[in-house]
């Protein structure tokens, strides 16, 4: 299967195309190329194979898939990346701000976006079920390569303080249940709850011992404060962060459920609405002025 | 036909047939150029970002920082005016007749300019994007141009600019569907989003004259940048059009993928 070819032919509908390809020296419009079959809308092109040989076709066909696999991989990495780093790049960047009320709210509903516009993109044309994960690769990549060579080896914050949000169980999750279903409505019900609600589970084993309690001159805090404190930055969250004022802890004492719960909820909504985004940024109208 | 323009017409046949569909070397080239070039600005920022750069009314500032910024922006203008310029000026003027073999060309050259846009991208949104948010939250800002934002917003942002609408540029002067269906509407975004992203710039440094607001990168000041980031997402309309085409010119090679 290639990028090229992504529709599957009608039976019987296309005529079968000899074996060979001849090599006609009228290629490029000379003689032997009068049969007009391509160029739809491209004026007048000249009939005939393009190729010298089914080798150079072949070959083609990968260079088209690879050129246009690590394009969109780009693209696509630097669009979400952006848009998660100012919508909710502060719970990602540093640990003392993985709480548990904003950071599992804020970030499956602000990462949902692009995992649905490239779900949309890549299943609808190509039948790829890999939208949630390229998308979620593409971002973990560029937050790698920026905390370490950046928000360390520039500005000295320490790894354990700057690692970026564990996201690949959820977007592969969410690709799974498109596969299953087939359907982005199921997607967005089912794949984007269990997107919101992996989000804190995915992350647990490397978040759980910055939670464990220490005490620091009478005062206790968890080791990611301590880290938080010794790093002081203008995001040091102490007078920015909204503790949690309310009372309710149905959970028990936690109120991680219940704000993924949220969180699902709103991913679900927030996928429709990317569904159509990715459909939108999908056309391919042309325009005669703009 | 005389036998001059016949014998003419052959030789240059077979020298396009001759000549590969895909050149490998342009796109690397570039691609690989502008890594190279942001790892050496990365380098001097290592060094000169702690020794020059915290104190925009020092003079080692104006000379290891302002220069940068006095130096890039006329290049970027003269770049972008001087390729635009080119483009057009040898562009085909017949393009109802094209030769498949030379469309199929330049589709793999646009393939390739695509490739270094990502390239561009990735270094401009993401890379020098994020390394801005590390270091204003380690070191205010008393000057709309920070060794973060000289290498951010004024070199990295145009610089993908200049490769964005050079890829739009050769679409439209040099391949069928983008010239003669219209403006393809997927391209327009595709480069005109992250294009705006340059000029949002304005709001942003507006905003951090008025407000103290380095505590969170996710200030809503920040979210137009956002939302010209989401255009990146044309390609996917542009990706359609292109291998809608091609698919017409590999037409006959449907087999090769066993369909």
């Amino acid at each position: 299967m290639s990028f090229l070819f992504r529709k599957a032919p009608k039976i019987g509908g296309t005529p079968v195309v000899p074996e060979s390809i001849s090599a006609s020296p009228g290629i490029e419009g000379g003689a032997g190329a009068s049969k007009k079959v391509m160029a739809a809308d491209a004026g007048a092109a000249i009939a005939g194979s393009p190729f010298n040989s089914k080798a150079e076709a072949a070959g083609l066909i990968k260079v088209a898939d690879w050129l246009l696999l690590v394009s969109l991989f780009f693209i696509i990495l630097g669009g979400y990346h952006i848009h998660f780093m100012l919508t909710a790049g502060d719970w990602d960047f540093w640990v003392d701000w993985k709480d548990r009320r904003f950071w599992p709210t804020v970030i499956p509903i602000m990462g949902v976006t692009f995992i649905a516009a490239c779900q949309s993109y890549f299943w609808l044309n190509f039948k790829l079920p890999f939208g949630g994960t390229i998308a979620v690769l593409g971002l973990l990549f560029g937050e790698w390569v920026n905390r370490y060579n950046n928000f360390w080896q520039w500005t000295w914050f320490p790894i354990n303080l700057v690692f970026p949000t564990q996201l690949i169980p959820g977007a592969l999750f969410i690709d799974c249940v498109l596969l299953l279903s087939n359907s982005y409505i199921i997607t967005a019900v089912v794949g984007a709850l269990g997107w919101g609600l992996l989000m804190y589970p995915s992350n647990w084993q490397i978040l759980a011992q910055f939670h464990q309690g220490v005490e620091v001159q009478g005062l206790l805090m968890s080791v990611a404060d301590l880290i938080g404190f010794e790093y002081v930055r203008t995001s040091t969250p102490e007078y920015i962060r909204m503790v949690e004022r309310g009372t309710m802890r149905t959970f028990g004492k936690d109120v991680v459920p219940v704000a993924a719960f949220f969180s699902g909820f709103v991913s679900m909504i927030v996928y429709f609405v990317w569904w159509y985004v990715g459909l939108m940024f999908s056309t391919t109208k042309y325009t005669k002025s703009f | 036909m005389s036998l001059v323009t016949e014998t003419a017409g052959a030789s240059a046949l077979e020298a396009s047939a001759a000549k590969p569909i895909w050149d490998w070397k342009p796109s690397i080239f570039f691609s690989a150029a502008i890594c190279v070039y942001y790892v050496i600005v990365r380098i001097y920022e290592q060094y000169y970002g702690w020794y020059a750069g915290l104190d925009s009314f020092d003079p080692k500032f104006n000379q290891y920082w302002m220069t940068i910024l006095w130096t890039e922006l006329p290049l970027e203008a003269v770049s972008f005016l001087g390729l635009c310029g080119y483009l057009w000026k040898t562009r085909d003027k017949d393009l109802a007749n094209v030769a498949p073999r030379e469309e199929l060309r330049r589709f793999y050259y646009l393939l390739g300019w695509i490739l270094v846009y990502a390239v561009a991208i990735y270094w401009g949104a993401s890379y020098f994007t994020e390394q801005d948010g590390t270091w204003h939250q380690t070191v205010i800002r008393d000057n709309d141009f920070t060794p973060s934002h000289i290498i951010e917003f004024y070199m990295s942002y145009p610089m993908y600019i200049v490769v964005g609408v050079g890829g739009f540029m050769f679409a439209r002067t040099r391949l069928p569907i983008f010239a003669l269906k219209g403006y393809s509407i997927s391209y327009l975004l595709l480069f005109i989003g992250p294009f705006m992203i340059f000029p949002n710039v304005a709001l942003n440094e507006w905003g951090h004259t008025f407000w103290f607001m380095e505590e969170l990168f996710v200030a809503p000041l920040h979210w137009m940048f956002v939302f010209f980031g989401w255009f990146a997402l044309a390609v996917f309309g542009v990706s359609l059009q292109i291998l809608g085409r091609m698919g017409e010119l590999f037409e006959s090679q449907k087999d090769l993928c066993g369909l």
